[in-house]
């Protein structure tokens, strides 16, 4: 069922997304099956990257599509993890209500952020969301009665028919498959197309008669949804919250993922979710130096593939492509 | 607000001046936004303290993570920005891998453990001062401050190469044109900036102390700082510096559990109304 709603439409459109689409079938038509032939911790590993790979998608909405690159988004995310982590640990919610508000949360939280954020570009879209990330850090860090502080908060976030390992990774295979032709479809719209207008040439949009400030605040506002249900994802699978949740790093491996995977692929954000995960997960058999292979990787993407290796594969079948 | 904490903020906006001017000059010149300059900070505050520790010395401490940060700062420039030149993106994500590299460079080295840089005896103890007791040290960042100041003031005013570099961040290709070798301008202000941060590292390692973290939070506070003060202004950043000192104490005091939406929610509603900073001009 998941997977026949992503296939259908590829094929109507040619071009690179066609491409993505394509492969981000393949990825949710391999995930399908691995429960049956993975362990325990692999499957927790690609429930991950499933979230991951949600995360990162919702970057790129803004960066392929509308030309802002956010250092904010891991903020975003974190907030709907503490949300669902407090609603159902000290409030005593639901877990769907949990979910419900850990989403509403990270829109929420997306309207400020985008209000402050549309009216400036490049470098300094940057900067803002960077720094506007780190209030929030600051906040959960020092808010210590509510957040927990450094500790962070525990709590059994997933209801229990989702307990275990497998029945969890297909709730969210379900909810990525969903999320991902909404935003799919999102960034096909005439709507996405403006966007993509504005990122190509603000002045000129404007010259048209579009609102360039509304369209990117829209924009701003939706990816930032979608950041908020990875997020919510995020606490059901961890059952567990703390500032490292809404820390720099964490936009950074969102924003790494979203690049590895190719900017303005949007599925590319599983192979570059893929991609971190795996790596993360052999380096760290090897050594404890994680933040270097991650620092390294980062270089030698930014001075070699900066298209990504969805784009890097594409530049070189195609070379007149770019 | 009592003197004492004036004398805080104030000594703090010392030390947020030394790092951020070196961030202001190179975001100014090259319009790269050195992410790794917290990195460098920390880094130069561990070397200055090995060195003091060895030595004994204070002074070939600063010289000794200023020398060896500036080096870094030329590999960091020389050896991998140079492949990125003109992507402004590209330069900001891949000096935020440089400073992942870094932090865990300085965490194998020195290990997690929070180091204070001895200060000399001269500086210990306190002195009074308008009728407050108030460590010696301090007051000696302060003047330090003041001092990096009055230099880089007249480095940029009464020198060529400050004329040079004046005139390069208002438009660097003008420069080149008129005969000026720009790129050894930049390679110049990039590593007096990096010199800066590890100027500032030993200064602030001295009172901050050093630890794993200490250099994203004081790279968050540079980031304020600039983005306050407006790209490649040294009056921008004694302005930003002040400002972002004085609330920074006046929110610890007053709201410590939001100490850090006291200085960053008036520098996010500035930087959505004034996207340029205060004293910043287009590019």
């Amino acid at each position: 069922m998941t997977v026949t709603q992503v296939v259908p439409h590829p094929r109507r459109f040619a071009g690179m997304s066609g491409r993505a689409a394509v492969i981000a079938v393949a990825v949710v038509a391999a995930a399908a099956a691995l429960p049956l032939c993975l362990s325990h911790y692999q499957v927790g590993l690609a429930t991950e990257i499933l979230i991951f790979g949600v995360l990162a998608m919702s970057i790129d909405i803004l960066a392929g599509f509308a030309g802002r690159t956010s250092l904010g988004h891991g903020a975003i995310f974190g907030v709907s993890s503490y949300v669902v982590v407090y609603a159902t640990a000290q409030a005593g919610l639901p877990p769907a209500a949990a979910f419900a508000l850990g989403m509403t949360a990270a829109m929420l939280l997306a309207v400020i952020f985008g209000l402050l954020a549309v009216r400036t570009s490049g470098v300094y879209f940057l900067l803002l969301t960077l720094a506007l990330g780190m209030i929030v850090w600051g906040i959960c860090l020092r808010w210590t009665q509510v957040t927990g502080g450094e500790n962070g908060m525990r709590g059994d976030v997933r209801p229990a028919w989702l307990v275990t390992h497998s029945a969890f990774y297909w709730a969210v295979l379900a909810v990525t498959a969903i999320v991902s032709y909404a935003m799919w479809r999102f960034v096909r719209s005439p709507f996405g197309l403006t966007l993509r207008g504005i990122r190509d040439s603000e002045s000129r949009m404007r010259s048209l008669g579009y609102n360039v400030s509304v369209h990117l605040f829209i924009g701003f506002t939706v990816s930032g949804f979608f950041a908020g249900v990875a997020g919510a994802l995020y606490a059901m699978f961890n059952n567990f919250v703390s500032p490292s949740s809404v820390a720099l790093a964490q936009s950074v491996e969102g924003v790494l993922m979203m690049i590895v995977g190719g900017v303005g692929t949007l599925f590319g954000g599983f192979v570059g979710a893929a991609a971190i995960i795996a790596l993360e997960n052999v380096v760290s058999a090897y050594t404890e130096r994680w933040q270097t292979v991650l620092g390294v990787t980062f270089i030698l993407i930014m001075i070699f593939a900066p298209e990504g290796i969805i784009g890097k594969l594409r530049a070189i079948r195609t070379p007149e492509v770019r | 607000m009592n003197i004492f904490q004036l004398f805080n903020g104030l000594t703090f906006a010392a030390l947020l001046f030394v790092v951020a001017s070196g961030f202001t000059l190179i975001f100014g010149l090259l319009r790269i936004v050195n992410l790794a300059h917290g990195a460098l900070y920390l880094f130069g505050g561990y070397i200055g303290f090995t060195v003091a520790t060895r030595t004994g010395s204070f002074v070939l401490g600063g010289m000794g993570s200023m020398v060896a940060i500036a080096a870094i700062g030329f590999a960091l420039d020389q050896g991998l920005l140079r492949f990125v030149r003109g992507h402004e993106l590209r330069q900001v994500l891949l000096t935020l891998g440089f400073a992942f590299v870094l932090n865990d460079l300085a965490l194998v080295i020195w290990g997690g453990d929070s180091f204070t840089v001895p200060v000399p005896q001269v500086l210990r103890g306190g002195l009074r001062v308008f009728g407050v007791f108030y460590p010696t040290y301090r007051l000696f960042v302060l003047v330090t401050g003041l001092a990096v100041f009055a230099a880089l003031w007249l480095l940029l005013n009464h020198t060529r190469l400050g004329a040079l570099i004046r005139a390069g961040v208002d438009d660097a290709e003008m420069v080149e044109a008129s005969g000026v070798n720009i790129r050894r301008v930049f390679l110049v202000t990039f590593l007096l900036g990096s010199a800066l941060a590890g100027l500032g590292g030993l200064m602030g390692g001295a009172f901050l102390s050093l630890y794993p973290s200490a250099d994203a939070e004081i790279l968050v506070f540079s980031l304020a700082v600039v983005i306050i003060g407006g790209r490649g202004s040294l009056v921008g950043v004694g302005v930003g510096s002040l400002l972002v000192g004085l609330l920074n104490t006046i929110g610890q005091v007053m709201f410590p559990e939001l100490a850090y939406f006291v200085v960053f929610g008036p520098m996010a509603v500035l930087l959505a109304f004034r996207p340029l900073g205060l004293f910043g001009r287009p590019a």
